[in-house]
């Protein structure tokens, strides 16, 4: 045994107490879906791990009209302190189970538990615990006199952070005095399921959340239905397009939390071991699932040799295996679908010649594994440079002049987010100025925090979450539009 | 004998400078009694589309001046207009056909209008911006800047506030930097020509406005489906069907401001609008 190799470390999923079946979560009880039901697997083993209900266009009838129900008869009239208690009890609650939640997140979506014990679930905890203070302060959040809540929103919610984009969604809303129905991935519904539970155990009013979980069609219906006044999405641009054009007209308010295609500039003053460290957080956390990945590195052409070797070091130690196991770095890609989708980018990469590298590593023989991979002397045209991978591949580019980094950045229809690495100031803050890109890291990567707006320009979608700015994406200050 | 007056050509406004439309097309503005005015340019596809270039030209030297720079410029268009305001006040009588007192009336809102913003510039970041307190050794900024390319559609038929609808859509768009490309009022497009001219004699680099006049439901589909183009402002846009054109802006996620009655009033959301937010992330040494 060398000293890379460990012993197997799984947690144990003793600690979970799941059903057979779930049903949907509608005004504070569970009901059956009237859709087909399908199972939700896990992505590493492929074994079924549950029965989920499919809503169909009466079912989301009956929960958006739960949602104003409760929006109209309690939550809308309780003072804020008190949805301020509820969130509060939430976080608490998610806190006390958080050892659970991280192992049912990893089983579903196929992430490291690592990641899901360290960041996700505490994120999740603290995304809830910001937010429940703002519940009774929202006249000092800077955003006019009187704020108002919008009232029902549509939350639709993407696979690659199940719980952490719920709580993305649910807490600001919630905080502001709307009501909610969210949706689930198809392929990832388990936490949002169990944080049903959690509305239960926290005893929030019948109808404040309501979870319906299905396929594409649930969610359409769901920003579609003229009961909604908010539509929030965190998903693929594709899809945000969809829902722009289906929402207009119609008076909903909409964040649109969409793709990425994120630079990663090294200069050659950067401090070089923290900035393959940031590389490899930029593009293999979470298997590169992530809308905010670093999945263009640019570095400058004078360090590239040493950058890349450095890199290809690094990225051979990454333990890529059981999701459980605490010493995996790399999960497994969360479905078959996704997977074929990072092949295919793979194979145009090789085909328009960028020069491709994967890590050594031993691939298991059942469920969805993609070895991390790095793709050099990738040209700006390149499928590879310019569309969103979503999976653990890294394309790299070179420059030679500040203006050229931040061209090359730039050059991108996205603008979700951008990393810096060097040692000057003054250099970081005049290219942090010139990127279009709604987060940049300097020094850093794929950091997140409640009190921390996130959102991007141009085609990355419209809206921030997060911080006062997140609160104000469900608050009105202007006219009323007459009934509640 | 009287003097036989010497009337004005009226043109388009495109990146600094006063071109015929490249149709070659006008059209008849006339006085609420169907009187001869002049000739409008009536603008094409193309003018939008060379509208927009030379919006995007000016981009970055615009949103790159300082705040306190852009302030200065904006609060000199004020005072041109206001040394111009008797002649706006005549056009505005004729064109609109209401009392000399209730165009100058128009006229000095439109200058108040025009100082609210510019006072703007340096300081909505302030306002909408944050210094986020994360759990972690970081510091995080939140600071709203320039979306880029505006599109707007003015106020039409602002039969009392043909300049007035004009600076309440264009003047917020510029504080954070953008630069626009705004349709007039089709039947009252005289004084957003003349307010070309005062942009053209002040700072306002070429470029950072840009002005045709027309028709809304001609142009404004291609500047709602241009790729280059970042926000799009319906405010006027309310008679028009405007729907398809939020469902073409939807192409290129746009950020779209919904049509508006009347004149928009002062407003910090307005500026926002058109604002994208950028969260800076830096570590901090662990000492």
């Amino acid at each position: 045994m060398s000293f890379l190799e460990y012993a197997p470390a799984p947690e144990s999923t003793a600690i979970l107490h799941l059903r057979d079946e779930y049903g949907l979560f509608i005004d504070g009880a569970w009901t059956e879906g009237r859709g087909a039901t399908f199972p939700t697997i896990s992505p590493a083993t492929e074994k079924r791990i549950a029965t989920i209900s499919s809503a169909d266009a009466t079912d989301v009838d009956r929960a958006v009209a739960a949602a104003r129900r409760a929006y109209e008869k309690t939550w809308s009239r309780m003072p804020g302190g008190d949805r301020g208690k509820y969130l509060f009890r939430i976080a608490r609650l998610l806190q006390e189970r958080a050892r659970e939640f991280a192992v049912a997140e990893s089983l579903d979506n196929g992430k490291p538990i690592k990641e899901s014990r360290d960041v996700d679930i505490p994120l999740v905890a603290a995304w809830f615990f910001y937010y429940a203070g703002w519940a009774d302060k929202l006249d000092y959040a800077g955003l006019g006199a009187a704020p108002r809540a919008l009232g029902v929103a549509a939350q639709v919610i993407p696979w690659n952070f199940p719980l952490l984009m719920l709580a993305w969604k649910i807490a600001p809303a919630l905080a502001a005095g709307n009501t909610v129905v969210l949706k689930p991935a198809e392929t990832t519904p388990l936490t949002a399921l169990l944080f049903a539970e959690v509305v239960q155990q926290a005893d929030l009013p019948p109808g404040v959340v309501n979870i319906l979980t299905g396929a594409g069609d649930t969610g359409q219906a769901l920003v579609e239905h003229p009961g909604v006044d908010k539509v929030a999405f965190t998903g693929s641009t594709a899809v945000g397009r969809q829902i722009a054009r289906a929402v207009a007209g119609t008076g909903k308010k909409v964040t649109l939390e969409l793709g990425g295609k994120a630079a990663n500039i090294v200069f050659d003053d950067a401090p070089i071991d923290e900035a393959v460290e940031g590389i490899v957080d930029g593009i293999f956390f979470n298997q590169g699932h992530v809308c905010c990945a670093g999945s263009r590195l640019l570095v400058q052409e004078n360090v590239h040799d040493e950058v890349v070797e450095r890199l290809k070091t690094r990225m051979a130690t990454l333990r890529l295996g059981d999701p459980l196991d605490k010493n995996t770095d790399i999960g497994a890609i969360n479905s078959a679908e996704q997977l074929e989708r990072i092949r295919a980018l793979s194979a145009a990469g090789e085909e328009e010649g960028a020069e491709r590298w994967s890590a050594p590593c031993v691939i298991p023989d059942t469920g969805f594994w993609f070895a991390p991979t790095i793709f050099d002397n990738v040209s700006t045209s390149s499928r590879i440079a310019r569309e969103e991978i979503f999976g653990p591949v890294l394309s790299i580019l070179t420059f030679r002049t500040p203006g050229e980094a931040i061209a090359k950045a730039n050059n991108t229809p996205y603008g979700l987010s951008a990393g810096i690495w060097s040692d000057k100031g003054a250099k970081i803050l005049a290219v942090a100025d010139r990127l279009r890109a709604g987060v940049v890291w300097a020094n850093a990567f794929n950091r997140f925090d409640p009190a921390s707006p996130f959102g991007g320009y141009k085609e990355s979608g419209y809206g921030r979450e997060g911080g006062r700015h997140g609160l104000g994406a469900y608050l009105t200050t202007g006219p009323s539009k007459g009934g509640a | 004998m009287t003097r036989l007056a010497v009337p004005k050509t009226y043109k388009l406004y495109i990146g600094g400078r006063f071109p015929r439309s490249e149709s070659g097309r006008s059209y008849e503005v006339t006085t609420p009694d169907g009187a001869f005015l002049a000739n409008a340019s009536l603008a094409s596809r193309k003018d939008a589309r060379d509208a927009v270039v030379a919006a995007r030209a000016a981009v970055a030297a615009w949103s790159g001046a300082t705040a306190y720079n852009r302030g200065q410029v904006l609060y000199r268009v004020a005072e041109l207009l206001e040394g111009r305001a008797e002649q706006f006040a005549a056009e505005i009588r004729d064109a609109e056909g209401v009392s000399a007192a209730a165009a100058r009336a128009q006229v000095d809102a439109a200058v108040d209008t025009w100082v609210w913003y510019a006072g703007w510039c340096d300081k909505y970041a302030q306002v909408a911006g944050s210094g986020n307190p994360v759990a972690g050794p970081f510091f995080n900024i939140s600071v709203p800047e320039a979306t880029g390319v505006v599109a707007i559609v003015a106020p039409q038929e602002s039969a009392g506030a043909s300049l007035l609808g004009l600076v309440a859509v264009v003047a917020p768009a510029l504080v954070a930097g953008n630069a626009v490309v705004v349709i007039a009022d089709r039947a009252h497009p005289l004084s957003a020509i003349g307010l070309a001219e005062v942009m053209a004699t002040s700072d306002v680099p070429g470029g950072v406005v840009n002005v045709l006049t027309g028709s809304p439901a001609e142009i404004a589909p291609w500047l709602a489906s241009h790729a280059d183009v970042n926000a799009l402002d319906l405010a006027g846009a309310g008679a028009l069907d405007w729907v398809p054109l939020v469902v073409a802006a939807a192409a290129t996620l746009k950020r779209v401001q919904d049509p508006e009655p009347g004149v928009p009033g002062w407003s910090l959301q307005r500026i926002l609008a058109t604002t994208e937010t950028k969260t800076v992330w830096h570590t901090k040494a662990l000492l």
